[in-house]
């Protein structure tokens, strides 16, 4: 024959998927976050965006470039790191404090584990904690909503958490005012992150990831479905205090939470049991550090603390091999 | 209703639109036969005629070597030109018997008709040995084997596999539509032989032609046709056993641990042939098929065709082939050239162009878990695979390797195209190879 045929070990096809094609969905899933971003907080919001994903991008490359190493910016990785970054950052954010998180996210979150694949946290997390522990006053300077055409300046503004929080520490009761805007909170007229402040687009691009078969329900259902059950436990004890399941639900990083940031898949477990387990941790932690905790949110650190327990949880969930009654192991 | 099958798998294009409507054709005689001595799992035969020995159709030409073996017979008349090694399509070359067709094509006249009425259990099994029955799925494991389960082991479910889950393939498709009789022939005289009280055939929903034929002819008897859903690998034995039963093989052991035994559709056919004419396996269907081949179809080959004849009779090659693949795209080996000869196990040959050829670079595991949830036997693939690339072989056999059946979902659905079946595979040897050094 003519030229050189190609031998392999079975199977001869493939499903055609791809990391990167991933990685496309993922950043498509997210525009319109980032658009009800845009139109809430304006050129702030857009400016948090871009410098987010391209010090993520360009962090990628240097730190490929010095440890030798092809680079694979090209995968969508990093760009996706960058937008969740942003989204995780509040729309005031200064320059300088969103290209040093991009920095965290990518060298310290990322390649210092060996690259895309083998870090054990969300990267995107580890920047966002660590600028909100160094840096708490500009990571908490929240700017109200000021759509497009309202003419007005950005004012700085607590989140719905926050002054709840606030409200409760000093007087021990809640406003009643707070569970009141709830149509606002859902279609993120309220302040916070760039990316937690609408639920209704968070869900718009999850809906997308599930027709995609990117996303599947395991995590965030029960991530969701613990903090309402178990926040709803403390609601009925005492109203005046604790806030409504709803009110948890839709102000927050909640959605954007256990829709993108907990279904990392690199580091959640890997099986169906795991990922069970981790999204009731996640949502026992969730609502335990927002209602007793020193932050009023508490999403973030929630799933952190999980990423550190996948390795665990992975290894006690191992499913049932075909054909033994014992999880994995054979005599 | 919902169908029948077993958790997890995959659903990956058929592409049987090629041939499955095309009439089984007799392939016309090659100008030369290579009939490999070794063609079933377990001890090869031996060439039993020499060069010069004019033979007969039928005629054992390759005697069996212990009890794991078949003998070997000539696919027609003519004269033994060569008994050497050729290249075989497990990738080096085997003996094998080289026979020059004479065209009269005349049966050996040792070849005795049996009544089945007047036969006994034994005579049954060993008539099925004699004509070097073994397993037509692709496994090739010889059938008399698979019919003497130890008496203790009582087999109370007999299937068959009508599954043909491998996509391109049609060879069963069209052996249920073309050649009923025969095949329920052959069910009767397993039934006969297993005693079973539940016999079963599993056809794929994907074929109902196939199964509304066979629920009209087997009106009446005893045999259940039992529609299974569409999924990759639904035709694997321990799948198929859960899908029909419930019932799961156990880690280790074999179908008659469960009471029960799976026959190919095909396999009882040649088991019908056997025993009521006395005919030896020298034939099988076999689908010639993908996008690299100008005309697809389903051929009557003798066993020994070299690929080459395949090929030409389907009209050629519309383009270099990017890869050949002997059986199904899932599990099927690949070949080096059209060289090497068809054997009892050769279900299909596929001819894909470069283009169908995936040859994206892998990339680092995202523990996106889509092997996990395919695996059809539930095991982590991609942790095996981890292990058994660092040849860490303890660890690798306590996730369970030695329980993949290599049906490859995991590699198919990897979107950093990681090869893990090859990687489990490896891991598998090793770890055997370990075991019987020790």
């Amino acid at each position: 024959m003519s030229k050189q045929l190609y031998l392999s070990s079975s199977p001869h096809i493939h499903s055609g998927d791809s990391t990167s094609k991933v990685m496309r969905a993922v950043l498509y899933s997210l525009l319109p976050a980032c658009a009800v971003a845009v139109y809430f907080f304006g050129p702030a919001a857009l400016t948090v965006l871009l410098i987010a994903t391209l010090g993520c991008l360009a962090t990628e490359v240097v730190c490929q470039r010095l440890m030798g190493q092809p680079v694979t910016i090209a995968d969508g990785s990093a760009a996706i790191t960058g937008v969740l970054l942003a989204l995780n950052l509040p729309p005031s954010s200064p320059w300088w404090l969103t290209l040093l998180g991009a920095v965290i996210a990518i060298a310290i979150g990322k390649q210092v584990y060996g690259g895309l694949g083998s870090n054990p946290f969300n990267p995107a997390l580890v920047a966002r904690v660590v600028l909100l522990i160094s840096f708490p006053v500009q990571m908490t300077t929240w700017s109200s909503p000021t759509p497009f055409g309202s003419g007005l300046d950005l004012v700085t503004t607590a989140t719905p958490l926050g002054e709840w929080k606030n409200a409760v520490m000093l007087t021990g009761q809640m406003p009643p005012e707070l569970q009141s805007g709830m149509a606002d909170y859902f279609l993120g007229n309220m302040a916070g992150c760039i990316g937690e402040v609408s639920a209704l687009a968070l869900l718009l691009g999850a809906g997308y990831l599930f027709y995609k078969r990117i996303l599947t329900w395991h995590i965030p259902a029960t991530f969701v479905g613990t903090v309402v059950l178990f926040s709803s436990v403390f609601w009925l004890v005492n109203p005046d205090k604790y806030p409504n399941p709803l009110f948890h639900l839709l102000t927050g990083g909640l959605v954007l939470g256990a829709f993108y940031m907990a279904t990392d898949m690199v580091t959640t477990p890997v099986s169906t049991k795991g990922m069970l387990f981790f999204g009731v941790g996640c949502g026992v932690l969730t609502v335990l550090i927002r209602l007793f905790g020193g932050y009023p949110e508490g999403v973030s650190f929630a799933i952190l603390l999980m990423n550190a327990a996948t390795p665990l949880i992975d290894r006690y969930s191992r499913p049932k091999t075909f054909g033994t009654s014992r999880q994995g192991v054979r005599s | 209703m919902k169908l029948k099958t077993f958790t997890g798998g995959i659903h990956p294009p058929d592409n049987k639109q090629w041939s499955s409507h095309k009439a089984i054709e007799d392939c016309p005689l090659p100008a030369e036969f290579v009939v490999p001595m070794a063609q079933h799992i377990g001890a090869p035969a031996v060439a039993s005629v020499e060069v010069g020995q004019s033979v007969s159709k039928g005629q054992e030409i390759g005697s069996a070597k212990g009890f794991v073996s078949v003998p070997v017979h000539a696919p027609t008349s003519g004269e033994v030109v060569a008994v050497e090694s050729r290249p075989h399509p497990w990738g080096t070359s085997l003996p094998a018997v080289v026979i020059k067709p004479d065209g009269e094509d005349c049966w050996s006249t040792d070849l005795q008709p049996g009544d089945p009425g007047s036969l006994t259990v034994d005579e049954i099994v060993e008539k099925v040995r004699l004509a070097g029955v073994v397993g037509m799925g692709g496994a090739a494991f010889p059938a008399h084997v698979k019919m003497s389960p130890p008496p203790e082991k009582k087999i109370s479910t007999l299937i068959f596999n009508g599954v043909e889950c491998e996509p391109y393939l049609t060879a069963d498709h069209r052996m249920m539509l073309e050649e009923p009789e025969r095949i329920l022939q052959g069910v009767a005289l397993l039934q006969y032989v297993f005693g079973a009280e539940r016999v079963v055939i599993g056809i794929e929903a994907n074929k109902p032609d196939a199964i509304a034929l066979l629920e009209k002819e087997c009106a009446g008897a005893p045999v259940e046709i039992l529609s299974l859903q569409v999924k990759y690998p639904q035709g694997a034995e321990k799948q198929l056993i859960a899908a029909v039963t419930g019932r799961e093989v156990p880690s280790g052991g074999l179908p008659m641990d469960i009471g029960v035994a799976v026959h190919n559709i095909s396999t009882a056919a040649a088991v019908a042939d056997a025993v009521l004419f006395g005919r030896p396996l020298i034939e099988r269907v076999c689908t010639v098929t993908g996008p690299a081949i100008r005309e697809p179809k389903n051929l009557r080959i003798r066993i020994g065709t070299p690929l080459s004849h395949l090929v030409e009779v389907c009209g050629g090659l519309t383009e270099d082939p990017g890869k050949i693949v002997l059986g199904g795209p899932m599990m099927g080996f690949t070949q080096l050239d059209f060289d090497v000869p068809a054997t009892r196990g050769t279900s299909g040959l596929l001819l894909l162009r470069d283009e169908d050829v995936d040859r994206q670079e892998e990339g680092p595991c995202i523990r996106c878990s889509r092997c996990v949830q395919a695996c059809p036997m539930h095991l982590l693939p991609t942790t095996i695979a981890a292990y058994s690339r660092r040849d860490l072989l303890a660890e690798a056999s306590e996730y369970c390797a030695m329980d993949c059946i290599e049906c490859g979902c995991c590699s198919y659905v990897c979107p950093a195209t990681i090869p893990l079946v090859q990687a489990i595979r490896y891991g598998k040897a090793a770890i055997l190879a370990k075991k019987r050094s020790s």
